[in-house]
């Protein structure tokens, strides 16, 4: 009895001490969290159990020296068993509500019912700049949206802001169909609702936002969003957290959470310097980033320079997109 | 009077004389004798455990540091990938295979496998596919990770990638071949005295392996099929450049490769069912709950292949139903991990090397069980779906479960096997520096995924350096901590004491025979007179005479005919 | 469920009637049961197979994808009834060897040797007058790696008759008591021909 208040207790406290996840840069990462914790306390209440009942088996239970006889023949119980039936029963089915709830909200059933919605039509004009970045060539394919969208409040508004995503060997692209600007770092403005449509150009790659509890593989031939609002203003890792070649491990970028104003006027900085000749700073990593080990790697990774200032113009017209021998060492 | 005092009695007077005896070089040839093929899969399988071991410390060393200053990304990405696949089709599924064939028959009384030849057969296709895998490494191998997925399956090296698909062919159509015969075996040979339900809970978890290897290997076949196809004839199945699905591949490979982890997982369970009771003198506790929850398991596995696709092309009801059903999962696992606590609770517990397995399977696999409920919730899972935590459930499964449960499996019928006792303080290093060594290393990975280290990496974040390097140093003790084992298996098998026929004083049929067991096995095919887990039972005198007259009391000698 | 998984009283019982059944017997005959259970393994991979067409057929939006040049449906037609009608030809075999008439046996299993052969010819000769090439499209692509699976199952079902044909010449070798060969070559043949039936409705049909 008193063991098992002391394990609830120890459970209760270490799930929501354990310290383990990064920073909560926006709501959705919060509620993930939430859902952690409870995982955490039902989990380490088992792990204590089970463990426990083996240390007590191991020194209480264990065979005296010269004592040969058999221990009691107890062969079930089916009170016991089925109380050991139900617990977890009970246990699943909560944890599995509670994940569909955090799935909910997150957004998660958005992308199935966006096909319809007509909000999503209207979306379609406005990204008509976007359109070269979509392969060109899976014609006739059905695109399925995937990943996770509006939040059931949002999902009767346009989002605002939309950012294309391509994931190539071994870089994300990223690109603003409002003002066309493409850069190699990803920007957005706190507290906005932003929606992040996610291509692949040409294998599997995955957007991942640790600090947002996000992710979403980008596949060549279809589309997949991630619809999130960031709250915390920062400088936030994106991992590429699906194998792609050799220096997957070196497919990264940064995402910069800005204050709204301090965005906008990074956008019209852009704006300026990209419709100024071909210049292709943007594309280049504007400071350095503070992992320079990769710097190292910078003539393995297949993204110098040189295939990075082609991006802006191969994107441009939809004849002419990158072909996969371009980027990567091997092509 | 109890069966351990029974035993201990007529032992003595009953100790057989084993009958004619393998030679060595048997276990070259292709002999038919499950016996000689049992062991032949288990040496075979240790040995790969060790290629893919001694890879995984490569692959550690190069992770003590975040830059790639130790095998470049190529060869790391073919380290991985080798390893993944060693591990799992030339380690513990053969390994699994090797312990049915040696203990099916022994344990329903039957004197060989349904189809010795065929067995034999699927034997003999392991070495030359495995040692093309591993040697594959010396000039091109596969580097797209061991679930291989297109486009970049088909983009990267075509050699490696081709030997990748053709050892899989091979090593698939072998494991086919094995259900099929343990699968008759357990259904159609047993003796006649052995309903189902008196059959040991190994030949049960057996019988659940077997169907579903039946079911999920040929599709991974056809998926095989068609990547080669990709890969060599230039068609396009799974390339979006051609108009394919990359998808379709995910949804076949992990048709069969979510069911393969339970085809990894339940024979060890049987395991534990086997050595729980013996070593703590005590029934099973749940028999029948233990049996079916097999099945259920068996069952389950089937439906939620699409757990290890959160984040890819999955609609978002289909995530729902996989994660609804994989959490399931839990609640007949669960039966079987609590069944066994209270099989150990009260009972006279026997702390030998065995035994010591057994308990470190249960309390290890309980953790990579938890975090497998953890990944199967999807929000979370987006989290950190493809990350180190994923990596630490596996290896807290695979590790901490399957090779735990095959050590235990090893040093319980070591005696068997060899007519000799294995080295008990040998035995007891071994495990704790495995257990030290096993926490060590896959402990901290969780704490990495979740903060956002992912997988298949040569090059990190520094902040990550220092939990990776306690990973290196628990790899290392691991690594160390097969020393003791290999001294002790090849020392005892020479050298060790004479074990006897019964050293465990244990009731399921192969101790009734002779260590190592005659060729043909049983002198005569030998009769139930108690059940597989009686320990402690008081013991049906021996002179009941019952009517024979009536025929309707015949049982019926087994479930099908 | 206290106490012993075995009822005494039957354990003795057994005890008694198995007494008698000692020494080395002979290896029990399981092989039929073998077979069926190699069947069923089998069948998963074409129904892996069916799935991924019918995935691939799903998510696109017309289907075979524009393009596709029409097939015809008299060739194949006529092979589906050959290959359909020879399953109850190669069941007469069987009829025959229980009645212990070898001859009869041989006759059947030519014929079904026969209509198999032209199956597979009039496949080659399909492929040969397609319109498109394995690399067309997905259909395209679909099509011959079903077909030719399927086709190298006909093949090796081939071989089965024509092997039991020629231990058929051994005399004695096939009897009322002793056709295993027999009843296995059927068994695959029969599985070969359903296995058809339902690829020609997804392939041509539907
Ligand atoms: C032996 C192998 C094995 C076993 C047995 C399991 C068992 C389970 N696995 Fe695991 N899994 C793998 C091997 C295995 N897994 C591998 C190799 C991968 C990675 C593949 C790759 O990508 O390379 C993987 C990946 C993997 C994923 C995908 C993660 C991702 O890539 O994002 C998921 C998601 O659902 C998952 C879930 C589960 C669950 C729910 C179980 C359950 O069966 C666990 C059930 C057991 C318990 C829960 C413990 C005992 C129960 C109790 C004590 C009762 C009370 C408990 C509760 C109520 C919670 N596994
Ligand atoms: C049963 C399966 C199994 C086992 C036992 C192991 C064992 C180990 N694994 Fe592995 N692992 C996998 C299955 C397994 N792994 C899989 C499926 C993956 C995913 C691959 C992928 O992403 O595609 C993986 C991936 C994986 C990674 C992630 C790589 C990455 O994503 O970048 C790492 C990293 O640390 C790792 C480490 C280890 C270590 C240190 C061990 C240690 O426990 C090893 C200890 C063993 C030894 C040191 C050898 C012992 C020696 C002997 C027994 C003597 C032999 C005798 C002779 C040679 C004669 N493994
Ligand atoms: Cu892109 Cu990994
Ligand atoms: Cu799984």
């Amino acid at each position: 009895m008193l063991a098992g208040i002391a394990l609830t207790l120890v459970s209760i406290w270490y799930g929501q001490h354990h310290g383990l996840m990064p920073v909560q840069a926006s709501e959705d990462a919060a509620l993930v969290d939430g859902l952690f914790d409870t995982m955490m306390i039902v989990g380490t209440g088992i792990f204590l159990l089970v463990e426990g009942v083996i240390l007590i088996c191991l020194f209480k239970f264990r065979r005296r020296p010269g004592d040969d006889t058999d221990g009691p023949p107890i062969a079930g119980n089916i009170p016991l068993e089925i109380l050991w039936t139900a617990i977890p029963v009970v246990i699943v089915l909560v944890i599995g509500v509670y994940s569909f709830e955090v799935y909910r909200i997150e957004g998660g059933f958005d992308p199935e019912a966006a096909e319809q919605s007509p909000i999503q039509v209207a979306m379609v004009s406005n990204s008509d700049v976007s359109t070269p970045l979509m392969a060109p060539q899976h014609k006739g394919h059905h695109h399925l949206a995937l990943g996770v969208g509006a939040t059931p409040d949002e999902m009767t508004t346009a989002p605002d802001l939309t950012v294309n995503v391509l994931g190539l060997q071994y870089a994300w692209i990223f690109t603003y169909p409002d003002t066309g600007v493409t850069t190699g770092e990803l920007h957005l403005p706190a507290g906005k609702d932003v929606k992040l449509v996610i291509k692949a150009q040409d294998v599997l790659h995955a957007f991942w936002l640790p600090q947002f509890r996000l992710k979403q593989d980008a596949i060549p031939g279809q589309d997949a969003e991630l619809r999130f609002t960031p709250q915390r203003v920062g400088e936030y890792p994106i991992i590429c957290a699906e194998l792609c070649g050799p220096y997957h491990g070196a497919m990264g970028s940064k995402l910069y959470v800005q204050e709204a104003d301090e965005f906008d006027q990074w956008l019209q900085q852009q704006v300026a310097s990209q419709s100024n000749a071909d210049s292709t700073v943007a594309l280049q990593p504007s400071e350095p980033t503070d992992a320079d080990y990769l710097s190292a790697m910078a003539d393995h990774v297949g993204v110098d320079a040189s295939v990075l200032e082609r991006l802006p113009h191969t994107l441009s017209s939809p004849s002419e997109l990158v072909p996969v021998s371009l980027v990567g060492p091997q092509g | 009077m109890t069966q351990a005092e029974a035993l201990s009695e007529t032992r003595s007077s009953h100790d057989h004389h084993p009958g004619p005896q393998r030679k060595w070089q048997d276990y070259f040839t292709f002999n038919t004798d499950h016996k000689v093929i049992g062991i032949q899969y288990l040496v075979l399988s240790f040995i790969f455990f060790g290629i893919g071991g001694i890879m995984a410390d490569l692959i550690r060393t190069e992770l003590k540091t975040p830059a790639t200053d130790f095998v470049s990304p190529e060869m790391y990405n073919q380290l991985l990938t080798l390893h993944g696949t060693i591990m799992i089709f030339l380690w513990i599924i053969p390994a699994g295979s090797g312990l049915a064939n040696y203990l099916i028959p022994l344990m329903i009384g039957a004197r060989d496998m349904a189809f010795p030849k065929m067995n034999a057969l699927a034997f003999w296709m392991l070495p030359p596919a495995g040692i093309l895998l591993a040697l594959s490494i010396l000039f091109d191998a596969p580097q797209a990770g061991w679930t291989s997925y297109p486009p970049l399956s088909i983009m990267t090296g075509k050699v490696g990638e081709g030997i990748w698909i053709f050892s899989l062919l091979v090593l698939g159509t072998s494991s086919i071949l094995g259900a099929i015969n343990f699968f008759t075996t357990i259904l159609l040979m047993r003796v006649p005295s052995m309903p189902l339900t008196a059959m040991p809970l190994f030949c049960w978890s057996m019988l659940a392996t077997s169907a579903l290897i039946l079911i999920g290997t040929p599709v991974l076949a056809g998926a095989l099929i068609l990547l080669a196809f990709d890969l060599l004839a230039g068609t396009a199945f799974f390339n979006p450049t051609g108009g394919g699905d990359p998808i379709v591949y995910q949804h076949m490979f992990w048709f069969y490769s979510h069911p393969a982890v339970y085809i990894m997982i339940l024979p060890l369970f049987g395991v534990i069912s086997e050595i729980i009771p013996v070593h703590s003198r005590k029934p099973i506790f749940g028999y029948l709950a233990i049996a079916y929850s097999s099945l259920a398991i068996s069952f389950l596995g089937l439906i939620v292949w699409a757990h290890h696709m959160f984040t890819s092309g999955t609609p978002a009801w289909l995530r729902m139903f996989f994660m609804i059903t994989t959490m399931v999962i839990a609640v007949p696992t669960g039966i079987k991990v609590f069944s066994w606590l209270a099989t150990m609770w009260g009972g006279k517990i026997a702390l030998n090397s065995a035994m010591l397995f057994a308990m470190g399977f249960v309390g290890e696999f309980v953790i990579g069980g938890i975090s497998g409920v953890m990944v199967a919730s999807v929000p979370f899972d987006i989290h950190v779906h493809d990350t180190y935590f994923v990596v630490a459930h596996l290896h807290y499964v695979l590790f901490g479960g399957s090779v735990f449960g095959i050590f235990a499996a090893i040093y319980h019928w070591f005696p068997k096997m060899t007519g000799r006792m294995v080295n008990e303080p040998l035995g007891i290093v071994h495990f704790i520096l495995t257990l030290i060594g096993m926490n060590l290393t896959f402990m901290p990975m969780h704490a990495l995924g979740l903060q956002g280290m992912n997988r298949r990496i040569a090059l990190y974040d520094p902040q990550f350096q220092p939990l990776n390097e306690l990973c290196t140093i628990g790899s290392y003790i691991l690594a160390v901590s097969a020393l003791p084992f290999l001294v002790n298996m090849i020392w005892s098998w020479i050298k060790g004491r004479e074990a006897g026929d019964n050293p465990w004083n244990a009731l399921t049929l192969e101790w009734q025979t002779s260590s190592p067991p005659a060729i043909e096995n049983f002198e005569t095919l030998p009769v139930l007179r108690w059940g597989p887990y009686d320990y402690g039972v008081e013991r049906i005198p021996e002179d009941i005479e019952p009517p024979l007259t009536s025929p309707e009391l015949q049982p019926e000698s087994s479930a099908l005919s | 469920m206290q106490g012993s998984t075995v009822d005494p009283a039957q354990a003795a019982l057994n005890y008694h009637a198995e007494a008698v059944a000692t020494g080395h017997e002979e290896h029990p005959d399981h092989r039929i049961f073998g077979i069926i259970v190699f069947l069923a393994a089998e069948s998963m991979i074409f129904l892996g197979l069916f799935m991924a067409y019918l995935t691939f057929r799903a998510v696109y939006p017309t289907w075979p994808p524009e393009g596709t040049p029409e097939r015809e449906l008299l060739l194949p037609g006529i092979n589906t009834l050959i290959l359909i009608s020879s399953s109850f030809v190669i069941h007469q075999a069987d009829t025959a060897v229980k009645k212990d008439n070898v001859g009869g046996l041989r006759k059947w299993f030519a014929i079904t040797a026969l209509m198999g052969a032209v199956f597979l010819a009039g496949q080659l000769y399909e492929y040969h007058n397609l319109e498109f090439g394995l690399k067309t499209n997905l259909y395209a692509s679909t099509f011959y790696v079903l077909t030719g699976f399927h086709g190298l199952h006909v093949f090796f079902g081939l071989c089965l008759i024509l092997g039991v044909l020629w231990r058929s010449r051994i005399k004695g070798h096939y009897s009322s008591q002793h056709h295993f060969g027999v009843e296995a070559a059927e068994l695959y043949w029969h599985f070969v021909d359903v296995v058809w039936i339902v690829l020609f409705i997804l392939l041509y049909l539907l």
